[in-house]
């Protein structure tokens, strides 16, 4: 019921946000474009601040997250046959099947 | 951008580098993996793990590089021993191509507390694994698709993905998205009254549809520090029980006792993960990494997962040896009850211990031999590992119901619903040599 009464209270929020002005409404769309624009634009011109040169640690191979791939998914295999939880995993994690 | 790009004598170091970055949004292809169902209170995952190692493969601007690994792996607890051998090989072409084919395989010898609470007597079974995948890298996006199949005599399982990746800014940025479709099939077996073997029952199949989508961004912050955030969203639809398992009530004719009957499961079920992890290079040469997982779904369940480790090789040895550690954190389903009061209690009623309460905490050591470092014939190096985990799981909400089933003369019955919760320590050992090429 929680999950219904959220929603109708969200739902009743909207002629709200629809009531503005035709005119301020263009305004905020052209603002929120703008600011689309200039993120993408800024993101262009993103210097790397780690100089490829500058990688050396990053690329040991004790850095990998998954340094054994065979590995790494045996041992999600073995957490999510365990597990309620699923999904998401990264450089932890498990499933087999087995109870 | 083409300042950016690594130098040539780099490229195999770096190759590994963004391929880790890339690791996290990919790493859960097997989500749509289904959650193990269990007969008799085991059931593989039917998909899961070659679907990770296919789509490990998946990575921004470079693609894996040529290797070929072969495991053992064996896990014993709770009444339950898993082993069996596990091959992965990995063949780029022309530097755009690649090809992975991974073989997995679960023996299985059960006789756990579902099992026991049953009355059902141990039983073995066998799951086979295959995937296939292939990717394409063109310029610095990464295209990935890949088909797994897993088969049972009681449950078979069908997965395609597919993924998309993408450097960005000079590679400090790796962001990444997939999407994967599973279709299961769950059978049962049943024991035939004139032969008294067990069949598959003909008159019961269920279907299950899974969909998974995932996004996920990877980056480089310092020179010693990368991080890697995922987000999944999973969504099962079908048969979701396990159709062996049952829940308990108490016997209306006596409380101290409890009966079976067959568990009942809502038909859907959606959750969401979302996943930040990090790795920190150490000044001596060492790894120091953490991770952090939450996960909600549909079916009231929440999760957290901790994850801490730290690689160290020995000096200028061949040895390299981690240890890590794990905990885990769960809040049962809201369908999930050790003992119900009577029959048909409630529209959904479950006792998997896997939809219960509880924590569990991980301890791994392992270590890795490099040899033919300088590379042999056809072998660029290679490597032998070893690692083990030792599990313990304690459940808050699960009780260990083989206490109630006892006479009640004997001075270790219990009544149901004050039996002793239930734990188990498991062991899991892997073994495994790896070889580049």
């Amino acid at each position: 019921m929680a999950k219904y009464a959220k929603r109708e209270r969200s739902t009743n929020t909207l002629p709200t946000a629809y009531s503005l002005q035709p005119a301020a409404c263009a305004q905020l769309r052209g603002a929120l474009a703008l600011a689309a624009l200039l993120a993408l634009s800024a993101c262009g011109n993103i210097e790397p601040w780690v100089k490829p040169y500058e990688r050396e640690a990053l690329a040991d191979p004790i850095m990998s997250f998954d340094a054994h791939p065979i590995s790494t998914a045996y041992t999600h295999h073995v957490f999510e046959a365990r597990e309620g939880a699923r999904g998401a995993l990264g450089s932890a994690g498990g499933g087999c099947g087995c109870n | 951008m083409a300042g950016y790009r690594l130098q040539a004598t780099r490229d195999s170091k770096n190759a590994a580098v963004a391929a880790d970055l890339l690791l996290l949004v990919f790493a859960r292809c097997a989500s749509l993996a289904a959650r193990p169902l269990l007969s008799c209170g085991l059931r593989p995952v039917a998909c899961s793990l070659s679907l990770f190692l296919v789509s490990s493969s998946v990575f921004g601007g470079v693609l894996p590089d040529d290797r070929a690994d072969a495991l053992y792996h064996r896990y014993e607890g709770g009444g339950v021993t898993i082993h069996g051998p596990s091959v992965l090989v990995r063949k780029k072409m022309a530097e755009k191509y690649s090809i992975s084919a991974n073989y997995y395989m679960d023996m299985v010898t059960s006789a756990s507390i579902d099992v026991e609470t049953s009355g059902a007597s141990e039983y073995k079974e066998e799951r086979k694994q295959y995937s296939l995948s292939f990717d394409y890298l063109r310029g610095k996006t990464t295209y990935s698709l890949s088909y797994t199949s897993s088969e049972e005599n009681d449950y078979e399982a069908e997965t395609f993905s597919f993924g998309i990746s993408q450097d960005l800014f000079g590679d400090l940025t790796t962001i990444s998205m997939g999407f994967s479709k599973g279709a299961d099939v769950v059978m049962r077996t049943t024991r035939d009254t004139t032969t008294g073997q067990r069949i598959v029952d003909p008159t019961f199949e269920q279907d299950i549809e899974r969909w998974s989508y995932r996004v996920g961004v990877s980056q480089i912050l310092t020179k010693n520090l990368i991080a890697t955030l995922g987000l999944e969203v999973i969504t099962d639809e079908g048969y979701l029980n396990n159709p062996y398992r049952s829940y308990r009530f108490v016997r209306p004719e006596d409380d101290r006792k409890f009966a079976l009957a067959t568990e009942i499961y809502p038909r859907t079920r959606t959750s969401n993960a979302v996943a930040l992890n990090a790795k920190y290079y150490l000044s001596y040469r060492a790894a120091l990494q953490g991770g952090y997982r939450f996960f909600s779904d549909t079916w009231g369940i929440r999760a957290d997962t901790y994850h801490i480790g730290y690689t160290h090789p020995l000096g200028n040895t061949p040895w390299i040896f981690e240890v890590s550690y794990r905990f885990y954190d769960q809040g049962a389903a809201d369908f999930y009850r050790d003992l119900f009061d009577r029959v048909d209690q409630q529209n959904f009623m479950a006792r998997d211990k896997e939809l219960s309460t509880f924590k569990s905490h991980t301890l791994r050591i392992g270590a890795s031999y490099e040899f033919l470092r300088d590379g042999t014939g056809f072998f660029k190096k290679a490597s032998a590992n070893v690692f083990f985990d030792r599990i313990s799981f304690d459940y808050e909400d699960f009780r260990d119901a083989r206490y109630s089933m006892l006479d009640e003369a004997d001075p270790a019955f219990r009544p149901a619903g004050s039996e002793p919760l239930y734990k188990f320590d498991a062991n899991v050992l892997q073994i495994f040599v790896s070889a580049w090429f």
